[in-house]
């Protein structure tokens, strides 16, 4: 059995990821990041959650339609980490490069558990995933997250508010009872996989205080490897 | 043909799972409980350019004379992601995880869609390929085989597998006497050479061979794809009379029944 995901990689880069449900502040956290890194001189690169363009259209058109399963959604998200993993993520690693990647494996374990697929199921479709340096959970109350798109007047998607599983016809209620219990299985993967939790409820300022920290520590760590950038932050 | 322990009624009744409505290999879908539905599943397995196809248009036509409603479903014939792995194989993209997944996203959508349905309904679904084309094609191209299994856990077994059993020669005067070679049917992308003649006889004996590597964890049926089209019909109408009739009463009057 593969088993990437729970085995530290090789590569000389490094990997790190924000999670988070959506008004969770971690893109923004993750910018600033991005900025903040390359200001130092490192080679950053950054992927998103669901962008690669080979499931785009069938993603596009099957949310368009309201015709994705949870199986699908599962499924079709996977296929688009797998060609980001191999075609985006492994090179830079391998050119010891930074990652950073909004959105990870956990998304997927935590929201398709919660559309009602195997638990066991979705850990080991994504076994073949490597194992980030750091997994940053931006853990923030529902209500915050809600109040935060409010004022933003986000239009929440179907799919996001988790419209797909019928639970309220009110998008507002809607998103707030799915992505209420995508936080209880985001819960469950601090333990099992080792995420870092950041309270997402505080400022901005503070949060990227505790992120720029924790990421410093890993770049700290000497990598044997000759390839590695010798021109770490001290 | 092996008679493992936990399936004791596997090499006589002509069913997986006791003769009932099919199961999930694995893990299944959680939101979906397949148990009691009156359908049968029947998958006609076999490589490319076998004749699958051709058996499962007699077969059909037989069985509806009978008076059972038939439905067919085919690899990636799903509306979700036919435009998709079309696109795909000809962008030269695929990496073998996503060539997998793509296909796995493909039969989710089927199965749902289209299979569980009609089994719910009562149907008699006869499926062209089914799973273990995925798995022989991924296994030839080093896909981890314990990784292949759970991913397919979802899907439902069928109560009967056909698999059109033939050799690389026969396959190859077959294949060349009708469409020619296609470059994926030949695994190409493999990138063995640039002969096709080649790389077909290569890529399809591998495959011969991962399909015959799962004769018996899937308990197939295997039928002797170089005789005559109707002897090959002949066959297969014997064995799923023998598992349809006793299960179900067929709607044709018992003086027109053949033999």
């Amino acid at each position: 059995m593969l088993n990437t995901l729970t085995q530290p990689h090789e590569y000389p880069g490094k990997l790190f990821v924000v999670e988070g449900i959506d008004g969770s502040g971690k893109t923004t956290q993750l910018g600033l990041v991005a900025k903040w890194l390359n200001a130092q001189g490192h080679r950053v690169f950054v992927t998103e959650w669901n962008s690669s363009a080979l499931v785009k259209a069938a993603t596009k058109s099957g949310k368009k339609k309201n015709a994705l399963t949870p199986m699908t959604f599962s499924l079709l998200h996977a296929t688009d980490f797998a060609d980001r993993l191999l075609y985006k993520i492994i090179p830079p690693l391998k050119a010891g490069m930074i990652v950073l990647a909004d959105r990870y494996a956990y998304t997927a374990f935590a929201r398709d558990v919660t559309r009602g697929v195997d638990r066991q199921w979705v850990r080991e479709l994504y076994s073949f995933a490597v194992r980030p340096n750091l997994s940053l959970y931006f853990r923030v109350p529902i209500d915050v997250s809600v109040d935060r798109l409010m004022a933003r007047r986000v239009k929440l998607k179907f799919y996001e508010a988790g419209m797909d599983l019928g639970w309220s016809s009110n998008p507002t209620e809607s998103f707030r009872l799915f992505q209420g219990k995508v936080l209880d299985e985001y819960d469950q993967l601090v333990d099992e996989f080792g995420l870092e939790v950041i309270d997402a409820a505080g400022s901005i300022t503070e949060q990227q205080r505790v992120v720029r920290a924790l990421i410093a520590q890993q770049l700290q760590t000497k990598t044997a490897t000759p390839e590695a950038p010798d021109d770490q932050p001290v | 043909m092996t008679n493992p322990s936990d399936l004791p009624n596997t090499a006589d009744s002509g069913a997986n799972g006791n003769g009932q409505a099919g199961r999930y290999y694995g893990r299944g879908i959680p939101y979906l409980p397949i148990d009691g539905y009156p359908g049968k599943l029947i998958a006609i397995e076999g490589t490319d350019g076998v004749g699958r196809s051709t058996q499962i248009q007699l077969l059909r036509e037989w069985l509806e004379v009978k008076g059972y409603g038939v439905i067919e479903t085919g690899w990636t014939r799903s509306q979700l992601m036919q435009p998709t792995i079309e696109l795909a194989k000809s962008s030269n993209t695929l990496n073998k995880l996503t060539f997998v997944l793509l296909y796995a996203t493909d039969f989710a959508d089927r199965l749902e869609k289209e299979i569980i349905p009609a089994l719910r309904a009562g149907f008699v679904v006869l499926s062209d390929r089914f799973i273990f084309t995925a798995l022989a094609r991924a296994g030839v191209r080093g896909v981890d085989r314990q990784w292949l299994r759970n991913l397919y856990g979802f899907a439902i077994a069928p109560h009967m597998v056909f698999y059109l059993n033939i050799d690389v020669k026969t396959l190859i005067t077959r294949v060349l006497q009708s469409r020619g070679m296609d470059f994926w049917e030949s695994g190409m992308d493999l990138k063995t050479g640039d002969d096709i003649y080649d790389s077909f006889r290569q890529y399809q004996s591998k495959l011969l061979k991962e399909y015959a590597s799962m004769g018996d964890e899937f308990h197939f049926r295997l039928l002797d794809a170089r005789r005559p089209i109707d002897k090959i019909q002949d066959e297969l109408r014997k064995q799923v009379a023998a598992f349809l009739e006793p299960a179900e009463k067929s709607a044709e009057p018992a003086l027109l029944v053949k033999g």
